[in-house]
C-alpha cells in the first residue's frame, strides 16, 4: 500500500428508509473543514435503493460529490450487502479518510469493513482535527466509561476510519445553490454471502422526541425523585418551547425512557440552554451535554460536580425553584 | 452445538475515580469484572446449554490474571475455558485483538460465536464484527433476543435506535449481545467450589496461526497519540439563595443570553 495513493475525504451518508440520517450531514459539516485542510475533496457515499435524488441534498451540505450506489441489494442495511458495496468504493477511490455515524449501523458496518480493508477504526469520536504541524489526522474520544479522553492516530494503514458520535459535529447551513458531481457506481454482489435475512423491522411507537435538537432541555437527575418530579421540569420546558431530559440514574430507575437519556451511554447533547436540575454531574453525564451553550444548575448539594461546569448555579431546592421559574418566565414572555 | 463465548477482564468503570490534584485515573482499588455485555453473552449461550444442551466454552484474552473472569464462567456453567496470554498479543488495538481471537477460533470446532457488544473500558463495539470478517462468518450485532430454528438457522432480534429489527441467520455466524437484554445467572456454590478444581487451558501465541506482524502492537493500525483528563471549562457563578431570589437570577440569565 502506498500512502500517497489515498486522497480526499468520504463520509458514509447513513439512509433509513431513504431519509439521510442527521449524522451524515453532521459528518459532512465536519469532513468540509478536514477537505479543505488537505486542498482536497468531500465525497459524500450514498447507498439505498431509488435513492440517488437525495444525492443533492449531501452537495447542498456541502459534499463536493456524491458516489450513488443504488441497488435492491442495498434497500435495507444488512451487514454483508453493505460491506461488499462500500469496500468496492473503497478499493476504487482510495480515500484518505472515511467517516461514518456512530450508530447502530455505523458501529456494525465500520469495523466490519476495517477488518476486511485491514486498516484503523476509532470508534464514537467526540474531535476531529488536522495536528498544526504536519497534518496528521487526530481523533479524539472518550475512554474508559468517559473519565479520560484519548487522541488516536492511524500512521500507516489507509484509509484512516473513524465513527463519529450523534450530534456532536455541527452540520453547515444548507445551500441549494451549491454544485457537485453525482458519479454512479455499480457494485458487484457475491451473493453466495448473504446469511442474513430481515424478516422485519419494527419501530416501536415510543415517544419519538429527539432530545439532541432540541434548543432548550430542562435535564433532571436523581434529586428530581419521581415522574411528579418530572411533570414539574415538564412545564417548565413547555414555557421555554424546550424538552425535558434525563440522567442515567432516573432511566435506570425506570421514571424515563432511555431516548431521554443524556450522557455517555445515553445522547450528546449541545442545546443553548441545558438546564440541570437535581442532576450531581457523574463525569459520564458530563461527556453528554458540556458543549452545551450555557448550562444552568439547580441542586441542594453544594459540593454537586454539576456546579463546575454550570455558567450559572443555584444552591437550592429544585422543586420550590422550578414550578416558581415556570410561572414567572411564563409572565416575561407574555410582555 | 458448539457455542465459543469471548469474554474480556475489565475494570468497572463506574468505580473508577479521578484524582481532583493530578487529573489522573484513580486505579487502585477498582474491582475486575466480566464486562457486562460478555456476561450477557455466556447467559444466551448457558441459556442454549439448559435447553438444547449446548457445550459452551468460553475465551479471553488477556494477562495471567484473567483467569479469574473463566472462573467465574465455569461458576456459572460453562463446560471449558481458555486463557489466552503471551506477551506477543499485548499493547493490541481492537484490529491486533481480533486478529489474535480469530486465529484461536479457527483452532476450534464451533457452531456460534458470542461476543459482547462492547466494552466498557474502551466502548468501541468492534471486536466482534472483525472476528465475524477474519472468521468469514455472517454477524448480527446489538443482539437482545435469539432462537434456534432448526436447520442450522438462528432467529435473531437485533436492536435499533427505533426499535428493533427481526433477523434469519443461516449456518455459523458471530453474534454480539447486549447486556441489558440478558439478565445473567448467579453463580452457584457448587459452581463456586468446582471452578476452582477445573482446568483453565492456557494458550500462547503459537497455538494460533497468526502472523507476529498482525497481533500485539505490530499488528496494530490505531495509536494512542496522547491521552488525558478533559478540560472542564471554568466554573461560572453559584449561589446559595431563598428560591425568589434564585428565579431572578436565573431570568436575568436567560434574558442575558437572549434565551427569553
Amino acid at each position: 500500500m502506498n500512502k500517497a495513493d489515498y486522497k480526499n475525504v468520504y463520509v458514509f451518508a447513513e439512509q433509513r428508509d431513504g431519509e439521510i440520517q442527521p449524522v451524515a450531514l453532521e459528518l459532512l459539516g465536519k469532513a468540509r473543514e478536514l477537505a479543505d485542510g488537505y486542498g482536497e475533496k468531500l465525497v459524500a457515499i450514498l447507498a439505498g435503493y431509488k435513492i440517488a435524488a437525495k444525492a443533492q441534498t449531501l452537495i447542498a451540505y456541502g459534499a463536493d460529490e456524491v458516489v450513488v450506489l443504488d441497488a435492491p441489494e442495498l434497500k435495507d442495511y444488512i451487514t454483508e450487502q453493505y460491506a461488499q458495496a462500500i469496500h468496492q468504493v473503497i478499493e476504487a477511490f482510495k480515500p484518505r479518510i472515511v467517516l461514518y455515524g456512530a450508530t447502530t449501523i455505523g458501529r456494525d458496518l465500520a469495523p466490519r469493513l476495517s477488518a476486511r480493508v485491514n486498516t484503523g477504526l476509532t470508534a464514537d469520536c467526540t474531535k476531529l482535527a488536522l495536528a498544526e504541524e504536519d497534518q496528521e489526522f487526530l481523533m479524539t474520544r472518550p475512554a474508559f466509561g468517559g473519565n479520560i479522553m484519548a487522541t488516536i492516530v492511524i500512521r500507516e494503514h489507509r484509509p484512516q476510519m473513524a465513527t463519529v458520535r450523534p450530534g456532536v459535529m455541527q452540520k453547515l447551513a444548507k445551500d441549494e445553490s451549491r454544485k457537485g458531481n453525482v458519479v454512479t457506481f455499480e457494485p458487484k454482489f457475491d451473493s453466495s454471502k448473504f446469511k442474513v435475512k430481515l424478516i422485519e423491522n419494527v419501530k416501536e411507537a415510543k415517544d419519538t422526541v429527539d432530545i439532541t435538537a432540541a434548543k432548550v432541555l430542562v435535564s433532571g437527575g436523581r434529586g428530581v425523585a419521581n415522574k411528579e418530579g418530572f411533570d414539574k421540569l415538564q412545564k417548565l420546558a413547555d414555557v421555554l418551547g424546550g424538552q425535558v431530559s434525563s440522567s442515567r440514574a432516573m432511566v435506570d430507575a425506570g421514571v424515563m425512557p432511555h431516548d431521554r437519556q443524556v450522557g455517555q451511554t445515553g445522547k450528546t447533547v449541545r442545546p443553548a440552554l441545558y438546564l440541570a436540575c437535581g442532576i450531581s454531574g457523574a463525569i459520564q453525564h458530563l461527556a453528554g451535554m458540556e458543549e452545551s451553550e450555557l448550562i444552568v444548575a439547580i441542586n441542594k448539594d453544594k459540593f454537586a460536580p454539576i456546579f463546575n461546569v454550570a455558567d450559572l448555579g443555584i444552591v437550592g431546592d429544585l422543586h420550590k425553584i422550578v414550578p416558581m421559574l415556570a410561572e414567572r418566565i411564563a409572565k416575561e414572555i407574555e410582555k | 452445538m458448539n457455542i465459543v463465548v469471548c469474554i474480556k477482564q475489565v475494570p468497572d468503570t463506574t468505580e473508577v475515580k479521578i484524582n481532583p490534584v493530578t487529573g489522573t485515573l484513580i486505579r487502585d482499588g477498582v474491582p475486575s469484572i466480566i464486562n457486562p455485555d460478555d456476561k450477557g453473552g455466556l447467559e444466551v449461550a448457558l441459556e442454549l446449554k439448559d435447553k438444547y444442551g449446548a457445550h459452551v466454552t468460553v475465551i479471553t484474552m488477556g494477562l495471567p490474571q484473567a483467569d479469574a473472569v473463566l472462573r467465574e464462567a465455569f461458576a456459572m456453567g460453562v463446560d471449558k475455558a481458555i486463557l489466552l496470554t503471551d506477551r506477543k498479543l499485548g499493547g493490541a488495538d481492537t484490529l491486533a485483538t481480533s486478529n489474535a481471537l480469530a486465529g484461536a477460533l479457527k483452532a476450534m470446532d464451533f457452531d456460534l460465536v458470542i461476543t459482547g457488544r462492547q466494552a466498557i473500558d474502551g466502548d468501541t463495539a468492534q471486536v466482534g464484527p472483525q472476528i465475524a470478517e477474519h472468521l468469514g462468518l455472517p454477524q448480527v450485532s446489538y443482539v437482545m433476543g435469539l432462537d434456534v430454528k432448526g436447520e442450522g438457522k438462528y432467529i435473531v432480534k437485533k436492536e435499533t435506535e427505533e426499535g428493533y429489527q427481526t433477523l434469519e441467520v443461516e449456518g455459523k455466524c458471530v453474534l454480539t449481545t447486549l447486556a441489558s437484554a440478558f439478565k445473567p445467572r448467579y453463580m452457584t456454590v457448587a459452581g463456586i467450589v468446582d471452578a476452582f478444581d477445573k482446568e483453565i487451558e492456557v494458550w500462547g501465541a503459537d497455538k494460533i496461526q497468526v502472523e507476529e506482524s498482525k497481533i500485539g502492537k505490530a499488528g496494530s493500525p490505531t495509536s494512542v497519540f496522547k491521552s488525558f483528563t478533559k478540560e472542564l471549562k471554568p466554573a461560572g457563578e453559584k449561589f446559595e439563595v431563598d428560591p425568589e431570589q434564585a428565579v431572578e437570577l436565573i431570568v436575568a440569565k436567560l434574558k442575558e443570553k437572549h434565551i427569553i
